[in-house]
């Protein structure tokens, strides 16, 4: 937690998406882990958030998206699809994206809710949800050929099929993932993760943090060195957290 | 003595339940039996359910002024109890429960322990603290006079999945409501319930504008200043309701409440902004119980009232002040990100030494999240001194990412504690902790430490 030297490497821009409704059993605590992490390995965070009706800013280096209620999600519905356009070129062109839980189930195909109302997605990811009255809740492990064990926490009655444009996340150890069926969680495209993990995700999981940031630095600066966080804390939170129960 | 004997011994409930009139001697027998063995209080409940499946509806029913539920996500039972003085303070006899396990069988039990052998209560009034869970079966089944709903905070999700849910349980305790339903005017989710009733009457509870910031709501979690909530603007930019009890101002062991046109500043033993808040809720039940028993003519009614209000204390476990080693010990209960938010608004960090403490056992809930919707910022300077727990790692991690100083993190609850006492001789104290930390606690301190309770 020593002062980090003062950043020299550029500055990165991340973009949270809607973190007025969508931003929900500590989403924020991805955007705070990026700013922070930035830091550490020396480039100057610039925190960016596009709420309902805002100009889309430019230059936008990482993009996050969070989880919602339901209300939340209906909120956002027409102006994600007037955004949908924009947010697909960026990802196709290899932007580093984060989209967990309500985002991550719109930036699929849809969202059929369990009354059998269909929510259209922007169809970034080959994914479509289906609602339904079963709660998919607890303490989650998975095996990512990635980012190797990811921890985290899922609360969600949408259940999510993977289509073949997609890779899921990682394979379940603990807990259900995308649906009480397929075993596995999240999906992968391009440079998108999407996952159902809370948690935060990012804190306890910085593979994937850095993933983000290396992603983003490659892509801006054409190369990315790395910082030295100290990431004591996270391994010992990460060993007390696996040993919990569902 | 077994309870597998009686149930051997009436295998026909139906035979039992056509005498009914037995049910409340047979229930206070099987009560009597039960403290012997000093059995759980809601076996009594279920015989008496099972003999007599209307008892509590009719017991209830007796009660002159009816039964007034209190209800929230935050704060029920010290608010309950909170209550329960203030209308004792009013000569009334007062019928109270403690929540339990089921919830209408534990107020079945209770009731035996109370009603004489014909079934009658001798109450004024039942005032009840209802958890959400069980909300809609017990309106369904009687109709509140009173209720008062506290608050929507993001608490219970391990249950309920959704905030917006929890609203919509107290929407229905509302509903059924057929006197006065009390409503938290700062709380969008349970103000908005006015628009959904049209029986009851409607009074509010409410906060001085300069105090609001020190209730940050769930949807305002991250929202600035300079981009106001687009779902709740609404609710600020409409001029909001008059409340018939508003909390003006919160001083360090006093607070001052406007109702009836004036402004009464009154010593608190209660502390923290949070806990004074759901007094002027209570306040506001009272009154309107007040007023529909008749007693509104007793010119002292309001400075009893106030009287009362100001030696109220917190219910056990809540967040209460203890000495250790001479200096003031104060555990704070934390159990969701709006209540550590207010935790740490409500008592400044500076001059304490200050210990986290958390689990995430079941009855704390095992979603570590919500520590990512708090910011720690306010103890930066001064630092953290030991932090514990279950999940001690999760809260490190979590206060190096804001750049919170720590002195130690140790797992183990009794271990830490005792750092943490002689690592801080000398200076007062303060414990933030989830529920089953609070109680090991507790325990630890009855153990190393003469423990004084000094509310
Ligand atoms: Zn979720």
């Amino acid at each position: 937690m020593s002062e980090q030297p003062a950043a020299n490497k550029g500055t990165i821009r991340v973009l949270q998406l809607y973190p007025r409704e969508m931003n929900i059993y500590g989403d924020w605590g991805n955007a705070l882990v990026l700013q922070q992490r930035l830091k550490w390995h020396g480039y100057t965070p610039e925190l960016l958030e596009y709420n309902v009706g805002d100009d889309f800013p430019d230059d936008v280096d990482i993009i996050l998206g969070g989880g919602g209620q339901d209300s939340g999600q209906l909120v956002i519905q027409d102006d994600l699809q007037a955004r949908g356009e924009t947010l697909r070129t960026m990802a196709e062109d290899g932007t580093p994206m984060l989209v967990i839980c309500g985002l991550y189930q719109l930036f699929g195909k849809f969202f059929k809710t369990s009354s059998g109302a269909v929510i259209p997605g922007i169809g970034i990811l080959d994914v479509e949800t289906h609602g339904t009255n079963e709660r998919l809740i607890g303490n989650v492990c998975l095996d990512s050929p990635e980012f190797g064990e990811i921890l985290g926490y899922e609360n969600h009655s949408g259940q999510t099929k993977l289509g073949a444009g997609v890779e899921p996340l990682g394979t379940v150890t603990k807990g259900a993932g995308n649906n009480s069926k397929d075993g596995h969680e999240g999906a992968r495209h391009r440079n998108v993760v999407a996952s159902y993990l809370h948690g935060s995700l990012l804190p306890k999981n910085p593979a994937i943090a850095d993933f983000l940031i290396r992603t983003a630095a490659e892509r801006k600066f054409g190369s990315f060195t790395p910082g030295s966080p100290d990431d004591t804390f996270t391994d010992l939170a990460r060993t007390h957290a696996a040993r919990r129960p569902r | 003595m077994c309870w597998h004997n009686i149930k051997v011994a009436c295998p026909n409930w139906d035979i039992l339940r056509s005498m009914f009139s037995l049910s409340v001697p047979l229930g206070k027998l099987v009560r009597a039996l039960s403290r012997l063995r000093g059995g759980g209080s809601a076996l009594p409940g279920l015989v008496v359910e099972k003999i007599d499946p209307r008892f509590m509806e009719r017991t209830l029913a007796t009660v002159p002024l009816g039964v007034a539920v209190v209800s929230g996500t935050n704060g029920k039972t010290t608010t309950t109890k909170m209550v329960v003085e203030l209308l004792e303070s009013q000569g009334l006899k007062v019928f109270t429960n403690r929540t339990g396990s089921n919830f209408t069988r534990g107020v079945a039990a209770a009731l035996l322990g109370e009603v004489d052998l014909g079934g009658k209560l001798d109450a004024d009034i039942a005032v009840l603290e209802l958890d959400e869970a069980h909300a809609v079966h017990f309106v369904n089944r009687v109709a509140p006079r009173f209720c008062l709903l506290l608050n929507v905070l993001r608490d219970q999700l391990d249950r309920f999945g959704e905030i917006d849910k929890t609203a919509t349980l107290l929407q229905k305790i509302a509903e059924k409501t057929t006197g006065t339903v009390v409503l938290n005017r700062e709380d969008p989710r349970v103000a908005r319930i006015a628009t959904t009733v049209s029986g009851p009457k409607v009074v509010y509870f409410g906060l001085d504008e300069s105090l609001r910031s020190t209730f940050p709501n769930d949807d305002d979690m991250r929202a600035t200043a300079s981009s106001p909530h687009p779902t709740g603007a609404k609710a600020t930019t409409e001029p909001l309701p008059a409340a018939d009890v508003v909390l003006r101002r919160v001083g360090p062991d006093d607070a001052d409440f406007e109702f009836d046109g004036g402004t009464v500043t009154t010593g608190m033993t209660l502390r923290g902004v949070y806990n004074i808040f759901n007094a002027a809720a209570a306040l506001a039940l009272a009154r309107s119980v007040v007023a529909s028993s008749g007693r509104t003519a007793k010119p002292d009614g309001g400075e009893r009232l106030i009287a009362a209000l100001s030696k109220v204390a917190p219910a056990f476990g809540r967040g209460e002040s203890l000495v250790v080693d001479g200096k003031p010990l104060e555990l704070v209960l934390v159990k969701n990100p709006s209540g550590f938010r207010l935790g740490l608004k409500s008592f400044a960090a500076e001059g304490y030494a200050t210990m986290i403490a958390i689990n995430d056992n079941y009855a704390d809930g095992r979603d570590m999240s919500w520590l990512w919707d708090v910011d720690f910022e306010s103890l930066r300077d001064g630092g953290v001194d030991v932090v514990t727990g279950v999940r001690a790692y999760d809260m490190a991690l979590r206060l190096q990412y804001d750049d919170v100083p720590i002195g130690s993190v140790d797992t183990d609850i009794p271990d830490a504690l005792a750092a943490f006492i002689a690592s801080s001789a000398g200076r007062p104290k303060r414990i933030f902790c989830t529920y089953t930390a609070m109680l090991a606690i507790r325990r630890e301190l009855s153990k190393i430490t003469a423990v004084e309770v000094v509310s």
